[in-house]
């Protein structure tokens, strides 16, 4: 282990108010719960959350709740943030491979840059960032 | 019957800067449109189709073009749409015009057309650099793609724009991979020089029926060949290097594959007949991408295939010749993809200068790229 240890934004961030068909997610995410969508007909995963499953066009999505855990697709380090917002610098955006079988934009935390490796077991760890805003972060499995 | 066949008669790029002081992007646009228009030989009162930036239907009026046809696609992909409403008979005289200034002034963030609004994809702090990142890094993953050869690319690229008059970084090199390596890092593996700049200027094509061709002032430019692979909206979805669709044949990380594979087959032409790839370059790792998706080298060979000087101007295949977004011009989204057909028509109209590829006949010019989830491709050649 080596470096300081990436961690969670703080203040007020850009965000898109969630939709009608997001909402449960955010309001999951604002519980401690992932949630995701799946088709009562198909199965298959629909993320982001559909109105109609992106399969077999059927209406029928039912949310799951996620275990929050799986691996690490990939990632980038960010040393200049896409606006002063974003004070924690640097920060790790990431595609994690969750265990239900969907990817998910994240930021990894919890772990130093140069130990990231690819594949690594991640779970997921929610925050309060600031106001209203709650977002799932991952970190190394323990 | 009249001839059916239509052409790149006319090509401009006004001054490109990182700044542009006391222009706009409205200003822009007339003067990029009266510069294709004139060399072409060819006036405003000629055009009868336009395709503009963000608000075609506001030029038609601004430009008293109407009653005129009305395109509607992106970036390179906009030029063979001329060339399908001409031959189409939609229109004689099409004129594709995009510019940008004073566009981007907060210059704490990045420029507005790289961040994303996705209320997925935007509170953990993407944009372009970290979203091309993301599939850059899965193929040094799955293929053992090293930083070195990312800062190949990007010295070479870089050093054809040290050598074009035209470019914004005109003199600014010559470049190493080494001096990549030591510039500072943006969103790993893309150091600050792996990356495209951001700057201001305008560009426009004219394009127009054989039956005006003998009027124009220069060397006609055909499209021999053009398809564009979408996955989906730019930005809103995790940029995934194994995203799939349903008929399973290419991955996102072969984005353009199919595309590629279309305009070679109506084109008649092969790889090898390709000689300068006009390729867009917003990210170095992009052209290694690129060079595999179309089929110039195999899946994860890019990286050894930049490495011994095949992409060089003086290569087997000279890539971004006027420097590409990296060192001529980033202005905006769609104009620094239309200079990629407007540099290969000057390569094969023999305009290019100390970059001038000898007895260039055949061009390849990309846009887009995996990381925004689609990817055009326009071949373009001196004969129909």
């Amino acid at each position: 282990m080596s470096g300081t240890l990436l961690a969670p934004q703080h203040t007020a961030l850009p965000y898109a108010t969630p939709t009608r068909i997001s909402a449960p997610f955010w309001d999951g995410v604002a519980l401690g719960e992932l949630r995701y969508q799946a088709c009562t007909f198909c199965a298959f995963i629909n993320v982001p959350p559909a109105d109609v499953c992106r399969e077999c066009q059927l209406t029928g999505l039912r949310w799951e709740v996620s275990a929050g855990r799986g691996s690490l697709y990939s990632w980038t380090v960010v040393y200049r943030p896409v606006t002063p917002a974003f004070e924690v610098v640097p920060y790790a955006p990431a595609i994690v491979d969750l265990d239900e079988g969907f990817q998910l934009v994240t930021c990894l935390v919890g772990i130093a840059p140069e130990d990231i490796t690819p594949g690594m077991a991640v779970e997921v760890e929610f925050h309060r960032v600031h106001g209203d805003l709650h977002l799932p972060y991952f970190r190394p499995a323990g | 019957m009249s001839d059916p066949r239509a052409a790149i008669v006319g090509v401009h790029n006004t001054p490109q800067a990182r700044r542009l002081e006391g222009t706009t992007s409205r200003k822009l646009i007339s003067e990029a449109a009266l510069g294709a228009l004139d060399d072409a030989g060819l006036a405003l009162a000629d055009v009868d189709g336009v395709i503009g930036d963000i608000d075609t239907s506001s030029l038609i009026y601004d430009l008293r073009l109407g009653p005129a046809w009305q395109g509607g696609r992106f970036g390179v992909s906009a030029v063979p749409e001329a060339v399908s409403a001409v031959e189409a008979g939609e229109a004689d005289v099409v004129l594709i015009v995009a510019a940008a200034a004073g566009t981007y002034n907060d210059r704490a963030s990045t420029a507005p057309w790289t961040r994303p609004e996705n209320e997925f994809v935007a509170p953990f702090g993407l944009f372009t650099a970290a979203e091309f990142a993301l599939i850059a890094r899965r193929h040094m993953i799955e293929y053992g793609t090293k930083p070195e050869q990312l800062a190949t690319v990007a010295a070479t690229i870089r050093n054809n724009g040290h050598h074009n008059p035209d470019a914004v970084y005109f003199g600014r090199g010559p470049f190493k991979p080494e001096d990549i390596l030591a510039s500072r890092m943006v969103a790993d593996p893309f150091h600050l020089l792996d990356c495209a700049m951001t700057s201001e200027g305008g560009c426009a094509l004219v394009v127009a029926s054989a039956d005006r061709i003998p009027d124009v002032a220069t060397r006609p430019v055909y499209v021999l060949g053009a398809s564009a692979d979408y996955f989906g909206p730019a930005y809103r979805h995790p940029p995934s290097w194994d995203l799939a669709g349903r008929r399973g044949d290419h991955v996102n990380g072969q984005v353009g594959a199919r595309a590629a594979e279309r305009a070679f087959r109506r084109a008649g032409l092969s790889r090898r007949d390709v000689d300068v790839l006009e390729l867009y370059d917003p990210f170095s790792f992009e052209i290694i991408r690129q060079l595999e998706a179309f089929g110039f080298c195999n899946p994860g060979e890019g990286g050894p295939f930049v490495e011994d000087g095949h992409i060089a101007i003086t290569g087997s295949h000279p890539v971004t010749t006027d420097g590409g977004t990296m060192s001529f011009s980033h202005a905006g989204a769609s104009p620094q993809m239309l200079q990629r057909v407007i540099r290969g028509v000057q390569q094969l109209r023999g305009q290019a200068g100390q970059l001038q590829v000898p007895g260039a006949r055949v061009a390849l010019c990309s846009g887009g790229g995996a990381g925004a989830l689609f990817t055009s491709v326009v071949l373009l050649g001196t004969e129909a």
